[in-house]
């Protein structure tokens, strides 16, 4: 042991000792002070920022997603209906080691990169406690397959999903549309809540237009949960409401029938009812399959679509704008009657072709040798260029414009209850002066008179403008979507306006309904009146794609399939009590009566024939 | 002068104890404090343990087993302990090195010697013979202590520590580090030399960092920012600052943290028991854990007050101070304050190896009461 002190060292040790002791202790009552600082500023200042987080962590919300609703026609036939499949799934929470267990199902089944990619998307998107899938609509085999593995795919579980099927393929693409995963682009708008759970979101079509409706209301379960994810107990649980049911006007029969009818040519024909605008059959060919759009089409398919040159993605329908052609001459017959007091009766001579005062150019009438002395009736059973070429110079363009579009929607969208509508053309003067940057021609109103030039429109508006004629005046909206049945109060994303009627002597609507019966009994479309048990109006048309110059021919030309004629027919039936209206198009079929008027028909006939009133 | 008369009160106060007792070496205050400390400890390790009752018998048992260790460590004259340092030192060395060896590897670190029986961790038998080698050899010479004195008694702290931190270990390296640099602090080295350590420990910093291994930058890392990996490697951290400032005032209540519960609280019942004692006790069982250290470490003070000899003065001095460190370090961890290094709460957290050796220490204390006690009273 060390030596012993002297006095005098004892007591300065024992000083210099004593002064390390208080030096100690002083530096452990800073230390002891910071640690309750730190305390006090977790547990007092901090407590309400790590309570919630607290909470976070304990309690886990698993969403319930709600069923899609369905989508029927109008005898309840399911367009789109969700079939029970298979899935394989993950609670990521649950799982330590992904890449192993991605590389157990690469043994299994046909598993690749693409879809790690597409569950590290879904997973990335989801917000907590949720079942993220890894493969949709396994077969099965890919289920048998799976089943036996189970126990070594730690954690991955086989579940029910529903997943939407569209049993009518191409039938209906372009109306139903389809629905796909959600992107980052549409996560953004939508509320996190409501989609929380959701994988797929409608793209187009009635899945866009009615997505709120359709997508039901999600449920949620809450629990707590350990570390782990395994749940402790169940708090509680909100239901979710499955998505409303879409009952179309739609008849998926009459919709076979104008596909068929169309054939080979690319077009589309729309029929509505008149009485209340509802339509009946909305088809655009060429159309596509939107299966495969829903877990993700490969790019190689996807590819060939978009490049088709017949652009089968393309809904020609509603967004299809095309010359009208000839199809505008009884609307413009009556704009005649009612602004100018025309009478039905006064003729016009027509040489087979017209000029316009103090100009050389001729404009042809399709009949190079004339109708000779023509009526208002007479020229539109015959569809005389020349009638028209004069009554629109005496019209002017601005009465024209605001006839066909305040009467009849020209240049207008109708307001379908489907998105992407486009609204066509009717030109006027300012028009040309903003959009083309020219003052108007006295020609171009010349062309107007036979639906060529700047007029454009959609089959949809043909259909609608051929309603309100079938009304006599009465404009109805067309309509896809006939009832909708919810489990919740709701709001119709496409409310149903009253149709606007505005007056028109009744005897101008005799007289051009009139014509347009004997357009179909011995007029441009007579090949269609044999064996007619009912009395239906129409009108043909043959839109021109190309312009033939003036010293040739049309037959002359050597022309190939896209320069050829659009051909149109617009038609209700029958003629006294309408209950159809319907237009057609043919894309480069040639003349209207030959072509678009058969197709009319046999919609008609099947619509009239097979349906009672 | 004036800090003499304060000395003697000291000695005055804590003097008088029960006729029967000078028989038993038993040190009647601290041993309360460590009663009370166990009962915390006991109270908080089952609700961390997800009450398990087995946990909570092998841990009494182990402070029982411990407590008995004490009081035979308390028997044994300082004079004694003074005797067999240098040996005990150097046997503890060369199982250091016989660790790096040949020793057992668990979780990714070398600690364990198996010594047939028992495994054995030479790095806890280092926390106590690194100060008794140092106040050893300081106790030599008159305070304070000469440059050479100064330099060997660095270097007796640096071998062990060295060692220890290479297994690595950098937890213990930490406590045997500090509790040398007690004893050479205690020794009165002067004001001068102290911050000139600063000095180079602050500028040895750098390589330091280099020595590091992986995992241990990361986690002084991610004291800094937690939030970057919230995941990985912040997870300790920002769980534990959860439960501790979920907890508040008054807490969840005994049973009730779901921090714990729930299993977010990584190694709840070992080195991060102090964040389960916050969620369900509060900031009140915060200070209540704090004021049963306090009783401890004040009677540790009276003791070292008391001593006589530089060699006792030096070693329960230095028992003290290390004492404190290991209670600052294991909280400040936990409450985010200082990297995560696998310090435990002593006495609290759930383990064997380091409540016998913490215990064994305040044997030492007790023995150096004891027998400085009697000698005053021949």
């Amino acid at each position: 042991m060390s030596e012993p002190l002297t006095v005098e060292d004892t007591l300065r040790e024992n000083r210099l000792f004593l002064n390390r002791i208080v030096a100690s202790v002083l530096g452990m009552l800073i230390g002891v002070a910071l640690l309750i600082t730190r305390l006090i500023y977790l547990q007092v200042a901090g407590h309400e920022q790590y309570a919630s987080l607290s909470r976070e962590n304990q309690v886990k919300i698993a969403p319930i997603p709600p069923d899609r609703g369905l989508i029927l026609d109008r005898n309840g036939v399911p367009l789109a209906e969700n079939l029970v499949t298979y899935s394989l799934e993950v609670i990521p929470e649950q799982i330590k080691d992904l890449p192993t267990l991605f590389h157990a199902l690469e043994g299994a089944i046909n598993f690749d990169e693409s879809d790690i990619e597409q569950f590290q998307e879904l997973k990335a998107r989801r917000k907590g406690f949720e079942s993220v899938p890894i493969r949709l609509g396994l077969t099965e085999e890919e289920v048998a397959r799976l089943a036996v593995r189970l126990p070594w795919l730690n954690g991955a579980e086989i579940r029910t999903r529903m997943l939407r099927n569209y049993p009518y393929r191409e039938l209906t693409a372009h109306v139903i549309g389809y629905i796909a995963r959600i992107n980052d682009k549409e996560q953004e708008s939508l509320d996190p809540a409501q989609y929380r759970g959701t994988i797929f979101i409608g793209k187009n079509g009635l899945e866009k237009s009615y997505e709120s409706l359709l997508h039901g209301q999600t449920g949620h379960e809450e629990f707590e949960a350990n570390v782990k994810g395994r749940v402790i107990r169940r708090l509680g649980m909100t239901e979710p409401v499955d998505g409303a049911d879409l009952h179309l006007s739609l008849d998926i029969g009459l919709q076979k029938t104008a596909m068929d009818a169309l054939g080979d040519y690319r077009g589309a024909v729309v029929a509505i009812d008149p009485a209340n605008g509802q339509v009946l059959a909305l088809a655009s060919k060429p159309s596509y399959d939107p299966n495969p759009f829903i877990q993700g089409i490969n790019k190689k398919s996807y590819d060939a679509l978009q490049n088709d040159e017949a652009r089968p993605l393309y809904d020609r329908a509603t967004r299809g704008g095309y010359p009208p052609g000839s199809t505008v001459k009884p609307f413009e017959a009556l704009a005649g009657l009612e602004l100018m007091n025309l009478s039905p009766a006064s003729r016009i001579a027509c040489p087979g072709y017209f000029r316009l005062p103090g100009s050389r150019h001729k404009y042809r009438d399709w009949a190079h040798s004339g109708h000779g002395a023509t009526d208002m009736r007479l020229a539109i059973i015959q569809s005389c260029d020349v009638y028209f070429y004069t009554l629109a110079t005496r019209l002017g363009i601005g009465r024209l414009h605001d006839f066909m579009q305040g009467r009849f929607g020209f240049g207008q969208v109708t307001g379908l209850d489907i998105a992407g509508e486009k609204g066509g053309l009717y030109p006027s003067e300012q028009w040309k002066r903003s959009h083309r940057k020219a003052e108007w021609m006295a020609g171009d109103t010349v062309i107007a008179g036979i639906g060529q030039g700047f007029v454009t429109a959609t089959p949809l508006q043909m259909a609608r403008a051929t309603a309100i004629l079938a009304n006599r005046g009465t404009s109805p909206e067309p309509r896809l979507v006939r009832e909708i049945k919810a489990g919740w109060r709701f709001e119709d994303p496409h409310p149903r306006r009253p149709p606007i009627g505005r007056g028109i002597s009744a005897q101008h609507w005799s007289t051009v309904v009139g014509a347009m019966v004997d357009v179909v009994q011995r007029g441009t479309a007579q090949r269609i009146s044999s064996g007619l048990t009912y009395r239906m109006a129409g009108k043909t048309g043959t839109a021109q794609v190309f312009s033939v110059a003036q010293s040739k021919t049309y037959k002359g030309m050597r022309v190939t399939r896209s320069m050829r004629d659009h051909a149109w027919f617009i038609a209700f039936a029958p003629a006294e009590a309408p209950r159809i209206a319907v237009a057609v198009i043919a894309e480069n079929a040639g003349h209207g009566g030959t072509v678009a008027a058969p197709i009319a028909r046999k919609v008609i006939d099947r619509y009239l024939l097979s349906t009672p009133p | 002068m004036r800090i003499d008369p304060l000395l003697t009160q000291i000695r005055m106060q804590s003097g008088g104890s029960p006729g029967w007792l000078h028989r038993v070496p038993l040190d009647l205050p601290l041993l309360g404090g460590l009663a009370a400390l166990s009962g915390i400890a006991l109270v908080v390790l089952y609700s961390a343990s997800g009450q398990e009752l087995d946990v909570l018998i092998r841990q009494s048992l182990r402070l029982l087993l411990a407590m008995g260790g004490m009081l035979a460590v308390a028997y044994v004259h300082p004079r004694f302990l003074y005797n067999i340092t240098p040996i005990l030192y150097m046997v503890a060395i060369v199982m250091l090195v016989l660790v790096l060896l040949v020793g057992k590897t668990s979780m990714g670190a070398q600690r364990w010697l198996d010594l047939g029986i028992v495994r054995f961790q030479p790095s806890e038998l280092m926390k106590l013979a690194t100060p008794m080698m140092l106040a050893w050899y300081l106790a030599r010479y008159a305070p304070p202590p000469s440059l050479k004195s100064f330099l060997l008694a660095c270097a007796l702290i640096l071998l062990p520590v060295l060692l220890i931190a290479k297994q690595p270990d950098l937890g213990t390296a930490i406590l045997v580090g500090s509790s040398g640099t007690a004893v050479i602090f205690l020794s009165g080295l002067s004001w001068a030399y102290l911050l000139g350590i600063l000095a180079v420990g602050a500028s040895a910093l750098p390589l330091l960092w280099k020595m590091l291994h992986g995992y241990q930058r990361d986690r002084i890392l991610m004291l800094l920012n937690p939030e970057a990996d919230p995941l990985g490697r912040g997870y300790h951290i920002i769980q534990s600052k959860i439960a501790i400032g979920s907890g508040g005032i008054g807490g969840k209540g005994w049973l009730h943290g779901t921090q714990v519960r729930l299993e977010f609280l990584p190694e709840s019942s070992t080195d991060f028991i102090f964040a389960v004692l916050a969620e369900e006790f509060g900031l009140v069982g915060c200070l209540g854990l704090l004021g049963a250290y306090f009783i401890i470490l004040a009677r540790c003070l009276c003791i070292v007050a008391r001593a006589k000899d530089r060699y006792s003065r030096y070693l329960a001095g230095a028992l003290t101070l290390t004492f404190f460190v290991y209670i600052f370090v294991n909280i400040s961890m936990v409450i985010g304050i200082l990297p995560v290094v696998g310090v435990p709460l002593p006495l609290v957290s759930y383990g064997g190896t380091s409540t016998v050796t913490l215990l064994a220490g305040f044997g030492i204390l007790m023995s150096i009461q004891y027998h400085e006690n009697s000698r005053a009273m021949k």
